[in-house]
Formats: structure tokens, C-alpha cells, sequence
């Protein structure tokens, strides 16, 4: 028994595994991530790093010292005053409160404010009220304050939106119907990003942040780099951050393209190379969790797109590190030990920029 | 926001508890990836990178150059204003200080 390590499964379920499991795990895990990208796996030094830091005894572990990155995050502050179904405590806070706090006392690198939907096609109608609150906000912020939301390309389809719905369209056979209305979607949320951006960048923008590009497929992605270099060509100086909603770009379109090359299928390290490209200056990288490998499989398979990604990159690459993401168990409430070891092995082996 | 305050103790550089924040202003205005960002800010500083989340050095560098300080100083520079001189220290361009400065000389 006292051979046993304790870990977790990507659901959270505490488990005691042999090392071997352990070491067998990392493996497997490396292994799958390198066949799928293309890319090396992690050498037999990086997978026993790997299982130092899984198997270490402590609670919670940590970077060594002048190994810390920069902390960004995804309106982490809106869980201050959130409800369950956004990870909120539901403490009563104003949202400058929330985003002092965050700022001031945990410690924050970077802050954001962002809409409760967290999609950026409900802040249309109300941009005006966001600009006030983000222009408020920053006269008293002293870290980066960004503004953040999802793309949400589903949000365009009907009966939310005006385009016809793509997912209806397809098991009907309907394949070219459904490839037009992802394209006539996608470019009405290239507008709203644009939109939006451009509205909050005349109170003082200090950073945006398209998060989650592409959960709705290729043509998601597409909509977001497009945004991206707009907004970019007219105000050159907005910091953006772009972050993927998984390991590869999904292929609901199947054919669209950004500067020549295909979306669909895109791992990590390309997926990070078009953001570059777009003129993004910071890249997030996501690879969803499986709730039924252990804690090392799919830690061990996010630290190898991560070590790729961020040795090619051209710009500074954040592993994102919420729920389900990068080896961090797929719960409402991941336990800390998985989420310290997630960070220390993404920042120690897989050498990111920032989470 | 548990896990996220377990992020931050795991491996952030602490804000502007430390020198969190001007790293950060590095790596989204300049593109900078981590140990190039820290060794500009370090540079800037006039002091070692590893020192930079270091909070016994940079408590006291933060409120000599009135940078902002994680514990409240009644009359000392925060928010916007602590921001301008980041951006003067720095040598960036920080919008939201673009405008408060447009603003302030109109």
C-alpha cells in the first residue's frame, strides 16, 4: 500500500496507482499526443520529471523559485460574484470589487472583466454599458485589465440567431447548405468581434481577449483570426489574446482556409503559428481532458503539445488550465493537488510563456 | 476561483505583489516571450531576474518608484496613475494611460 501513489482520473475520482501504472500512463499519454501532432514525445528525462512532480508526496507543488510565468485568465473574476454554472462563489460583489480583489488580493498578473454570457453577440447591445464599466474599471487597475468573451459561433444559428443551423443541416445530407451557413455565420461574428473591440479600444483598452476560438468548428477559428487582423490593421496597438477550445481545430466546415491554409484538423503548434500570423499577440493553448484516462495521461499528453507549441511559436504561449483543460480534471471544483501539478509540469516541461 | 488561486500560488509571478504585472505588460505589448520579458523588465529595474518575484526586493522598489504596491500607501500612486509610470518605466504604450494622458492635457 505504501508503494501506492495517490492521483486522480480526469473526472476527478481519487485513485492509488502503482508507479508503474504511473510511468506506463505518462507513456501512453505522450505517445498519443505525438502520433496525433506529429511531434516528438517527451524524452525518457522529461516523462520521469514528469512523474517526480506527479508522484511527490506534498499536498500541493509549485515552480521553483525564477521559474514563475504570467497568470492571465478568462474573467476569472466574474467567479467572485458568479453562480455555480460559471464556477462563481456568488459573493456579493460589484465587478470593480471583484476585479480589485482579484488584482490586489490574490496576487493577479493580468485581470478582465467580461459579459455574464461570456459571448461576445450578447455585449452588442450593450457595449455602451461595458464601455463605461471597462473605463471605470481601468482608471483603478493597476495590472493589464482585459476584456474577454467567447466567439460562440452557435450563438449565430437559428432559432438564437439568422443563419441556418448548420448541425440540423448535415444529417440531412444537406452538406453544401450547411458549409454556406457557417460561412454566412462566421461573418457576422467577425463583424460583432470587430464591433466590439473597436468600441471598447476607444475608452482605453488595454488588452482583449478572444477566448475559446473555434468551439463551434473551423469556421469559428476563421472568424476570430479574421477579427484578429482587423483589428489590427486599424488599431495596430490593442493587445490580443487568442486562445483554441481544444487540441485540434474541428472540422465542421471542413474546408475553409486563413492565409492558404486549412483550419480544420489544426494541432497546437499551427493553430498558434496562425494567430501569430493574424497579428494575435499571445496564444492559448487548450487540450481537453478525458474523464476516463488518469491525471498523468492527460497531463502528460498536454505538456507534449504544449513543449511543441511553445518551441515554435513566434508569440508567448498560455496553456489554458480551467476546468477539463490540459490535464486539470473535468469538475466543477478540481482538487488542487491535480491543478498545482498540472501547473508545475506545463510551466516546468512543457515550457509555457503563461497560463 | 479555488483553482485559480491554486494557479497562482503554484506559478505566478505574483502581480504587483511583485513584478508580475510589468512582465505581463511585456509579453502582451511586445509579444515577449517569458525570460525574454522578465530580463527586460529586470534590465529596466537594475536588477537580477530572479529577483523580480522576489517580494522583500520588490516591495520596496515598487513604492520608491511609485509604481503601485499591494498593500494600500494613503497618498501613493495606483490604479491609472501607477500605470503612467509603468509605461514611462517601461517605455510601452499602455491605452488606457494614452487617453487618461489625452484627457488630462486637453
Amino acid at each position: 500500500m505504501s508503494d501506492m501513489i495517490l492521483t486522480r482520473m480526469g473526472d476527478g475520482e481519487r485513485v492509488r496507482l502503482e508507479a508503474a501504472e504511473i510511468r506506463e500512463d505518462i507513456l501512453d499519454g505522450t505517445e498519443d499526443a505525438a502520433k496525433r501532432a506529429g511531434i516528438a514525445p517527451l524524452s525518457e528525462d522529461e516523462q520521469e520529471q514528469l512523474f517526480e512532480i506527479i508522484a511527490d508526496p506534498a499536498r500541493i507543488v509549485s515552480v521553483k523559485p525564477g521559474n514563475e510565468v504570467i497568470v492571465t485568465d478568462d474573467g476569472c473574476s466574474m467567479s467572485f460574484y458568479g453562480g455555480q454554472d460559471g464556477g462563481g462563489v456568488g459573493a456579493p460583489l460589484s465587478r470593480m470589487q471583484a476585479v480589485l480583489t482579484y488584482e490586489r488580493a490574490c496576487g493577479a498578473d493580468t485581470t478582465s472583466l467580461g459579459h455574464s454570457d461570456y459571448s461576445y453577440k450578447p455585449v452588442k447591445p450593450i457595449i455602451n454599458f461595458e464601455a463605461n464599466d471597462y473605463y471605470n474599471i481601468s482608471m483603478a487597475t493597476t495590472a493589464p485589465f482585459f476584456y474577454g468573451a467567447q466567439p460562440n459561433l452557435g450563438l449565430y444559428f437559428q432559432p438564437d440567431g439568422p443563419c441556418p443551423n448548420a448541425a440540423e443541416l448535415m444529417p440531412q445530407g444537406k452538406i453544401e447548405e450547411a458549409c454556406q451557413a457557417q460561412e454566412e455565420a462566421a461573418e457576422h461574428l467577425q463583424r460583432d468581434l470587430v464591433f466590439v473591440g473597436r468600441r471598447l479600444a476607444e475608452v482605453g483598452l488595454e488588452g482583449l481577449n478572444f477566448d475559446t476560438c473555434g468551439s463551434a468548428g473551423d469556421a469559428d477559428f476563421l472568424a476570430a483570426l479574421k477579427a484578429v487582423a482587423e483589428l489590427k490593421k486599424t488599431v495596430p496597438d490593442l493587445p490580443i489574446l487568442m486562445g483554441a477550445a481544444g487540441e485540434f481545430v474541428l472540422g465542421m466546415h471542413g474546408s475553409v482556409t486563413f492565409q492558404g491554409e486549412r483550419l480544420a484538423g489544426m494541432f497546437p503548434q499551427d493553430q498558434a503559428r496562425m494567430v501569430a500570423a493574424a497579428g494575435g499577440d499571445i496564444f492559448g493553448m487548450a487540450v481537453s481532458t478525458a474523464t476516463t484516462e488518469s491525471v498523468p495521461w492527460n497531463l502528460s499528453r498536454a505538456v507534449t503539445f504544449l513543449k511543441a507549441t511553445s518551441e515554435r511559436s513566434p508569440i508567448p504561449v498560455h496553456a489554458n488550465v480551467g476546468m477539463g483543460v490540459c490535464g486539470v480534471p473535468m469538475m466543477e471544483q478540481p482538487p488542487i493537488d491535480s491543478v498545482t501539478r498540472v501547473s508545475k509540469a506545463l510551466v516546468e516541461i512543457g515550457k509555457a510563456d503563461g497560463l | 476561483m479555488g483553482m485559480q488561486i491554486a494557479h497562482i500560488m503554484a506559478s505566478c509571478m505574483g502581480g504587483i505583489r511583485t513584478a508580475g504585472d510589468l512582465v505581463a505588460w511585456m509579453q502582451i505589448t511586445r509579444r515577449m516571450k517569458i525570460r525574454e520579458a522578465k530580463a527586460y523588465v529586470a534590465k529596466k529595474l537594475a536588477i537580477d531576474p530572479f529577483e523580480l518575484t522576489d517580494e522583500e526586493i520588490m516591495r520596496e522598489l515598487r513604492k520608491d518608484l511609485g509604481i503601485g504596491t499591494v498593500t494600500s500607501i494613503a497618498g501613493s500612486p495606483k490604479g491609472i496613475l501607477a500605470k503612467s509610470r509603468v509605461a514611462r518605466l517601461l517605455d510601452i504604450n499602455i491605452r488606457s494611460v494614452a487617453l487618461f494622458r489625452s484627457q488630462l492635457d486637453a
